[in-house]
């Protein structure tokens, strides 16, 4: 460590794998009392799965862990809470259900003999919440009637209840309003002072740079290095950053004089506070890939194009005429033309118990009845078809869809939205978890369908993807689209960096300013 | 004063429900020509505080988002257990109601068993189990018959002052000394939070196991009362499923009415109670208005879906379409 105190927290040799994915490989980490420690990288460097090995949520497959020098497992969340580990995670853990003290105090209310002192227990919210400058909540308020920001603030309000000796904040002020990260912050560098640990995953380099005493970079499952802040500037924080080591075949991007007519504008999108003002324009037969850290708007942005989110304001304009989407099936009709290959296969792709053949006609089976009957022929013919276009490993298309591997039940997936003819293909994530010759027929096969005309845009954590498939890249932050990066100016280096809301370097600064 | 309006917005399915059987339970009562109210009273609670007891044998299971469809047969095994065992010197009655009462439990602990550690889904597990326990209640009564004490029968479906039924006493009493209670512990608050959101609980190290073990041997317990109450009522105990059957859809009714959601996490057993008085007074109110009894299931049927659609008003306020299937 910096100041080469023994650590209060050590890990050793940590490994973690997902099936065939490395997680974390060989993970030395430490961190010590009285520091505030950020952890730093891109999606898929391993933060995550650190985090969660450290506060009993998975279990490491090797290494060892050690608190206050001794050696620890975790086998839950309240082991490792027990242990003095409280983890504010990313996806909250509140109970909408529960009023606000009920959720402050819900593992070890204060009461007697199992019994619960609702008195104790809504002082104790009270001096917690005033702890954190957050009188305006009532504690007697259900969570479900809170916004956002102030759930975040209960959140953190019930790690502190908890009396840790190490607190994980896991992005957990990407809610908050200003005025209330001033007063996390304070908060948080009085707990220091008190002597606790303080492990903080953000990705607002303004916020590492005001709050953080140390930094460790994290790259493809291995810690690269741990720092005291202010010995690197923000570009060797980059550079630590990226390096990816695998690099995948990708198909040839077309040579382009001119930018084609625009097949899909989109101006103005607004959805909540999740998406602000989006406006993007994609050509026929472009390429146009969706960046950023994971949960910025680009799920959201796919679904607002597909008619699945209610009360989106702005205008969506597919070749030459306004549209208002206002469900899949309206998105996909003929007149619009469009398709969305989505996030997750398991629950929004596929019905999984369904044969294979059944699935890969789900979308297109209007084009494939006779009255009202399947005509069985012509979908055989085109299914057999769209096997062959995608080289789909199936034995027997009546087999539930549930028994091809991964790769191939991604290609059912694609296989079903082709069948349609769409225009205008929306990919989320479409190579998560599958094989690396799938992924090279994927690329291959979107780069075909872009040459024949169609319009893609295609959202992936895969930073190396958009830089090897895309013919230009938007990178959403907060909802918005804060950079259009095109051409040679696709680098890996501006991905990350425009991901994180730095300035590119000024070699680099023909890019499009943000909108 | 803040404190009154988040009350108010907490509860206000519990005091609709309060409201409803208030209004429709003076309508009975004031449509009713008679010289004895008492009597009238003390009817209309005898079979209210039996559904009652149902609804809240439902209310613990549906509170951790679960059901429980073997209430109905636990209340008509442990009435056919009472009418065997409840009988003879005050000793033996006192065993007798000892034994009823944990055979109730005993049957929630095999649902609890079955749902927590053989991580079945609730639905079909407490199927299955209502099954076996109609079979045991056949075994014991393959007739009507038996008999119970008729001393302390009389007692608990009589008055106090010639005026308050002492089921309802009895009732106020099970709310007091075993609902209260457990709505205060941790492990009634575990069951809320688990039924709201099961993720968020596990990752707050909540004991979700043991919690919802709790709401179905709670749950068995109450059932058990309810057929220890139908034994004093009836003196008799009749195996019959119809009649199980009935009680457990009846129980369900009257757990929404009263304003506990079916996904979990919100709600009650006072609310179950007064929603079934008020399916119960449905009934009365047909009497008294001279229309023909055959009208009660649909009568029912309105008052459940005018319930369910106010529990139902969440959906209207989604924006992402894709949160209406999860």
């Amino acid at each position: 460590m910096a100041d080469g105190s023994m650590p209060l927290w050590r890990m050793t040799g940590v490994s973690k794998r997902y099936g065939g994915v490395t997680a974390l490989d060989n993970v030395d980490f430490s961190c010590a009392a009285a520091r505030i420690h950020a952890v730093l990288g891109e999606n898929g460097a391993g933060k995550s799965t650190l985090i969660k090995i450290i506060a009993g949520v998975v279990q490491p497959d090797s290494g060892t862990m050690e608190l206050d020098g001794r050696p620890v497992t975790f086998r839950s969340p309240a082991e490792a809470t027990r242990a003095g580990i409280v983890c504010i995670f990313q996806e909250l853990s509140l109970m909408p259900d529960l009023t606000v003290a009920d959720n402050i105090s819900i593992t070890r209310p204060p009461g007697r003999w199992g019994f619960i002192n609702p008195l104790a227990q809504r002082r104790r919210a009270e001096e917690l919440l005033a702890r954190l400058g957050c009188e305006d909540v009532h504690p007697t308020e259900l969570v479900k009637n809170l916004p956002l920001s102030r759930r975040q603030m209960i959140e953190i309000a019930k790690a502190l209840g908890r009396n840790p000796k190490i607190l994980i904040l896991d992005e957990a002020t990407s809610a908050l309003t200003a005025a209330d990260v001033q007063k996390v912050y304070a908060v948080l560098r009085k707990l220091r002072d008190d002597g606790l640990a303080i492990l903080y995953i953000s990705h607002r380099m303004q916020e590492i740079a005001e709050l953080a005493d140390d930094c460790s970079v994290f790259r493809n499952g291995r810690h690269i290095q741990t720092f005291a802040k202010g010995t690197k500037n923000d570009d060797e924080i980059v550079e630590l950053m990226i390096g990816r080591e695998y690099k995948h075949v990708y198909p040839a991007k077309p040579a382009r004089a001119a930018a084609t007519e625009p097949m899909v504008r989109i101006e103005n999108l607004s959805w909540g506070d999740r998406l602000q003002d989006i406006s993007l324009a994609i050509g026929r037969g472009e390429i146009v890939g969706l960046g950023g850290l994971d949960g910025q708007g680009q799920r959201e942005l796919l679904l607002a194009l597909f008619g699945v989110l209610r009360g989106i304001t702005g205008r969506v304009t597919i070749d030459g005429r306004t549209q208002r989407i206002g469900s899949p099936r309206q998105a996909k009709s003929p007149a619009i033309g469009m398709a969305l290959i989505p996030e997750d296969r398991k629950t929004e792709g596929l019905m999984l118990p369904m044969s294979v053949r059944d699935n890969a006609s789900m979308a297109a089976i209007a084009a494939l009845t006779r009255g009202v009957i399947v005509d069985r022929k012509a979908e055989a013919a085109r299914i057999d078809e769209m096997i062959q276009k995608l080289a789909i490993k199936v034995g027997d298309l009546a087999n539930p869809v549930a028994t091809l591997s991964g790769g191939n039940q991604q290609k059912v997936v694609i296989a079903k939205w082709l069948m349609t003819n769409a225009r205008v293909v929306l990919l989320n994530d479409p190579t998560r978890g599958i094989d690396v010759g799938t992924k090279q027929e994927i690329y291959q096969l979107l780069r075909n369908l872009a040459d024949a005309g169609t319009t893609i845009l295609f959202y992936t954590t895969d930073y190396d993807e958009l830089v090897g498939c895309c013919d230009r890249v938007a990178i959403l932050y907060d909802g918005r689209i804060l950079r259009e990066l095109k051409g040679a100016d696709i680098t890996e280096r501006n991905i990350v960096a425009s991901a994180l809301n730095l300035p590119l370097e000024a070699r680099d600064s023909r890019a499009a300013a943000p909108a | 004063m803040t404190e009154l309006r988040l009350w108010l917005a907490r509860s206000y399915g519990l005091l609709l429900s309060i409201v409803v059987f208030i209004v429709m339970f003076a309508l009975y009562f004031g449509n009713f020509s008679t010289d004895d109210p008492a009597a009238v009273i003390l009817s209309a609670a005898n079979t209210g505080v039996l559904l009652a007891l149902v609804a809240m044998a439902q209310t613990v299971p549906v509170l951790t988002a679960g059901l429980d469809l073997s209430v109905g047969m636990i209340f008509i095994m442990t009435n056919c257990i009472a009418s065997a065992l409840v009988v003879g010197t005050p000793l033996q009655v006192a065993a007798g109601t000892v034994a009823v009462i944990l055979s109730g439990c005993a049957a929630g602990f095999v649902n609890g068993a079955i749902v927590v550690w053989g991580r079945l889904q609730p639905i079909i597990a407490t199927l299955a189990t209502s099954a076996i326990y109609i079979g045991i209640a056949l075994l014991i009564r393959p007739v009507p018959g038996g008999d119970v004490d008729g001393d302390l029968a009389d007692f608990l479906t009589g008055q106090v002052f010639e005026v308050v039924p002492v089921g309802l006493i009895f009732l106020v009493a099970v709310v007091l000394f075993i609902w209260v209670p457990f709505r205060m512990s941790v492990l009634g608050r575990g069951c809320y939070a688990a039924g709201s959101a099961e993720g968020a609980a596990y990752m707050s190290g909540v004991d979700i196991a043991r919690s919802k073990f709790a709401a179905y041997v709670l749950s068995g317990l109450f059932a058990g009362l309810a057929g220890l109450m139908q034994t004093f009522n009836t003196y008799t105990g009749e195996a019959s499923a119809p009649s199980g059957g009935l009680y457990t859809l009846n129980s369900i009714a009257a757990v929404v009415i009263g304003g506990t959601s079916l996904f979990g996490g919100s709600g009650g057993a006072v609310g179950s109670i007064f929603g079934a008085f008020i399916l119960r007074t449905i009934v009365s109110l047909l009497f008294v208005f001279d229309m023909p009894p055959l009208w009660q299931p649909l009568f029912q049927g309105v008052v459940l879906l005018l319930a369910v659609s106010l529990g139902a008003a969440r959906v209207l306020r989604i924006r992402n379409r894709l949160e209406l299937f999860s």
